[in-house]
C-alpha cells in the first residue's frame, strides 16, 4: 500500500474501499482532526454524481492539497467544507472548529480574487470584520498588520483596478487572513497567474501559513504547485469524483525555491502524475 | 477580473468637444450667411442672429414657461428615479411581484406616450399631474430595467463570500448589491434624463395647454399658429439647452461616481 521512495515521500494508492483506512493515518499526530469527511458524496438533482465516497481528515496546521483534472470535484469539496454546497451523502464534522466559533473559523480564497472594484484595498480587506459588526476605526490596526504582511502596507488606498493580478490575490489572501481563521481553503488561488508571481506567491503562501498557524486546504490543477507547498498531496479523478491516491512529502517547511531542484521534488512530482494518469486509466477506478 | 459593464454611452473627449464646439459655430455661420445672401423670409428661416434677438426680446415670457417645463422634466426624473429604484428593489426581493406587475411596465413602456396621452388627461384632473405623469411613464422604464439587471449583476463569487461571513440583508444590499447596481442605475439615469424631456414636452403637445401652467411646448404651438417662426426657434433653443445640460450632468455625476472603478469611466485601467 505505501511505498517509501529515497527522499522520505511516502505514497499510497488508494482502492475505493481501502480508501477510509489509509486516510485514518493521519499525520498531524495525536490532535484530533479540525474537519474530517466520511464517506461524503454530492449528487446534483439531475443524477450527475460530483462526488462519492470522499473521506478525508484536516489535522491542525496542516497544508493539504487536493490536485485533479477539472471537473473532479475539488473545488466542491472546498465548497461542502466552508458550507456553501450541503453534501448528499456522508458525514462532515468540525468539532474542534465549531470549538471555535463558526464565523471565524473557516475563511475561503477564491480562484478569482473576488474584490469589491468599488472599494479600496482596505475596505475591502475591512469586510469580514465589517460583516461581524466592527468599525472602521477598530478594525484599522488588524487590516494594517495583515497588509503589512502580505507586503500591501502601501496600497491601503489603491483600488483593485489600480493593481496587478498577483496584488489583487495578495490583497483576496489578507481579506481571508483578517478573521483569523483555522482553516484556510483556497480554490486554484493562483491558477490565472505567470509562472513566476505563482511560483514568489507559493513561496509567501508558505510563510504566511507557518505565522498563523493554521491549515490549508489547497485545491490545484497544478503538479508541481501542489508538490512544492504540500505535506500531503490528494489525488482526485473526475466522473464521479473521488481521492484515489495519497502522498505524503516530509521535506520540511517552509520550502524554498531550491526545493525545485531536488530530486526528491521532482520524484514527488512524477508519482503524483503517475496517480492522476493511473486514475483515469486504472479499470479499478472505473465508475 | 470581470466587471460589470453598463450600456456603452458615446462620450467625447475634452479635445473632440471643443472640436465639436467649433464645427457647430461654423454651421451657424452658414446658416446665418445662407439665410442673409439668398434673403430668405424670416417665417420661413430666421438667422440665428434674429433667434437670439428674439430670444432676448421675450425672454420674461419664454422663461416662465421654461422654468414649467423645467418643472415637469426634473419632477418626472425624480419620481422615475425613486420609483424605478424602489419598483426595482422589489423586483430583486420578490420575483413574484416581478411576474406579476414587469408585464404592466413592459406594456407602458411600449406604448407610444403621444397616444396614451390625451386618456392620462381625461383620467387626470389636474393637467399639470397629468403632464407629470406622462412624462414619468416615459422616463422610469430605463431606470427600472437597468436598476434590476444591476441588482442581479453582482459577482456570484461575491454573494458566496457574503454568506460566508453571514452578512445580514441590509449589509448584503447596502454593501454589495446597491454598489454593484450603480454603473446600471447611472445608464439608466442618462438614458431617463433625455425621455423626461422628451416625455414633459410630448405630453405638453398633446394637452395643448394654455395659460400660466404651460410650458415651451405651448409656446412653440402658440408661435406656430401665428407664423411667429423666430419665436418657435427661440423657443426650442431653450429646449436643446435644458437637454444638452441634462446630458452632461448626468455624464459629469455618472464619472464622479464611477471614476476609480468602473471600466465605464475609467481613463487609464492598467491592461
Amino acid at each position: 500500500m505505501t511505498a517509501g521512495s529515497s527522499c522520505n515521500s511516502s505514497f499510497g494508492r488508494a482502492r475505493s474501499p481501502a480508501l477510509t483506512a489509509l486516510t485514518t493515518l493521519n499525520p498531524a499526530g495525536g490532535s484530533p482532526p479540525l474537519i474530517e469527511l466520511s464517506g461524503v458524496g454530492k449528487r446534483y438533482p439531475r443524477g450527475t454524481v460530483a462526488l462519492q465516497n470522499v473521506s478525508l481528515s484536516v489535522g491542525a496546521s496542516e497544508f493539504i492539497s487536493l490536485v485533479g483534472p477539472s471537473g473532479c470535484g475539488k473545488s466542491t469539496v472546498l465548497r461542502l467544507i466552508a458550507g456553501l454546497d450541503l453534501s448528499s451523502e456522508g458525514q462532515l464534522q468540525s468539532p474542534a472548529l465549531l470549538a471555535a466559533g463558526p464565523a471565524a473559523a473557516t475563511a475561503f480564497v477564491f480562484q478569482d480574487p473576488t474584490l469589491m472594484p468599488w472599494a479600496s484595498v482596505f475596505d475591502n480587506v475591512w469586510l469580514p470584520l465589517r460583516l461581524a459588526g466592527s468599525s472602521h476605526a477598530a478594525a484599522a490596526p488588524a487590516v494594517r498588520r495583515v497588509l503589512n504582511a502580505v507586503g500591501l502596507g502601501d496600497f491601503a488606498t489603491a483600488f483593485p483596478a489600480e493593481l496587478s493580478g498577483g496584488m489583487r490575490m495578495r490583497a483576496s489572501i489578507a481579506r481571508a487572513l483578517i478573521t483569523q481563521p483555522r482553516v484556510l481553503l483556497m480554490d486554484e488561488p493562483f491558477a490565472a497567474l505567470d509562472e513566476f508571481t505563482r511560483q514568489r506567491l507559493n513561496g509567501d503562501l508558505l510563510q504566511w501559513w507557518l505565522a498563523a498557524g493554521l491549515a490549508v486546504l489547497f485545491v490545484t490543477h497544478s503538479v508541481q504547485e501542489a508538490v512544492f507547498l504540500s505535506q500531503r498531496v490528494l489525488v482526485m479523478s473526475a466522473r464521479p469524483g473521488r481521492i484515489t491516491a495519497e502522498l505524503h512529502i516530509a521535506e520540511p517547511q517552509p520550502r524554498t525555491p531550491a526545493f525545485r531542484t531536488t530530486a526528491c521534488y521532482l520524484e514527488a512530482c512524477r508519482e503524483v502524475s503517475l496517480a492522476l494518469e493511473a486514475a483515469h486509466t486504472d479499470p479499478a477506478f472505473a465508475p | 477580473m470581470s466587471l460589470p459593464r453598463a450600456v456603452p454611452v458615446a462620450r467625447l473627449s475634452w479635445l473632440a468637444r471643443s472640436r465639436a464646439l467649433w464645427v457647430l459655430c461654423g454651421w451657424l455661420l452658414a446658416w446665418e450667411a445662407l439665410v442673409r445672401l439668398a434673403d430668405i423670409p424670416h417665417y420661413t428661416l430666421p438667422a440665428p442672429s434674429l433667434v437670439l434677438q428674439t430670444l432676448f426680446a421675450n425672454f420674461g415670457s419664454l422663461a416662465i414657461s421654461w422654468g414649467f417645463t423645467l418643472k415637469i422634466t426634473f419632477g418626472a426624473l425624480a419620481l422615475a428615479i425613486g420609483g424605478g429604484v424602489l419598483i426595482a428593489a422589489v423586483f430583486a426581493l420578490s420575483p413574484r411581484v416581478e411576474s406579476v406587475f414587469l408585464p404592466l411596465a413592459v406594456v407602458l413602456q411600449v406604448t407610444p406616450i403621444v397616444a396614451i396621452a390625451p386618456l392620462l388627461l381625461i383620467y387626470v384632473e389636474s393637467t399639470t399631474a397629468a403632464l407629470l405623469l406622462c412624462a414619468w411613464i416615459v422616463a422610469f422604464f430605463p431606470i427600472l430595467s437597468n436598476t434590476v439587471m444591476g441588482l442581479r449583476a453582482a459577482d456570484p463569487l461575491l454573494r458566496d463570500l457574503f454568506r460566508l461571513y453571514r452578512a445580514t440583508p441590509w449589509q448584503r444590499l447596502r454593501l454589495l448589491l446597491m454598489p454593484s447596481a450603480l454603473p446600471y442605475f447611472m445608464a439608466g439615469v442618462q438614458v431617463s434624463g433625455g425621455l423626461s424631456l422628451i416625455g414633459a414636452v410630448t405630453a405638453e403637445m398633446v394637452a395643448g395647454a394654455a395659460g400660466r401652467e404651460s410650458g415651451l411646448a405651448s409656446r412653440i404651438l402658440e408661435a406656430s399658429f401665428r407664423t411667429e417662426t423666430p419665436k418657435m426657434f427661440a423657443a426650442l433653443l431653450l429646449l436643446v439647452l435644458t437637454g444638452l445640460a441634462i446630458y452632461s450632468a448626468s455624464n459629469a455625476l455618472s464619472q464622479v461616481l464611477l471614476a476609480r472603478w468602473h471600466a465605464s469611466e475609467a481613463r487609464h485601467f492598467p491592461a
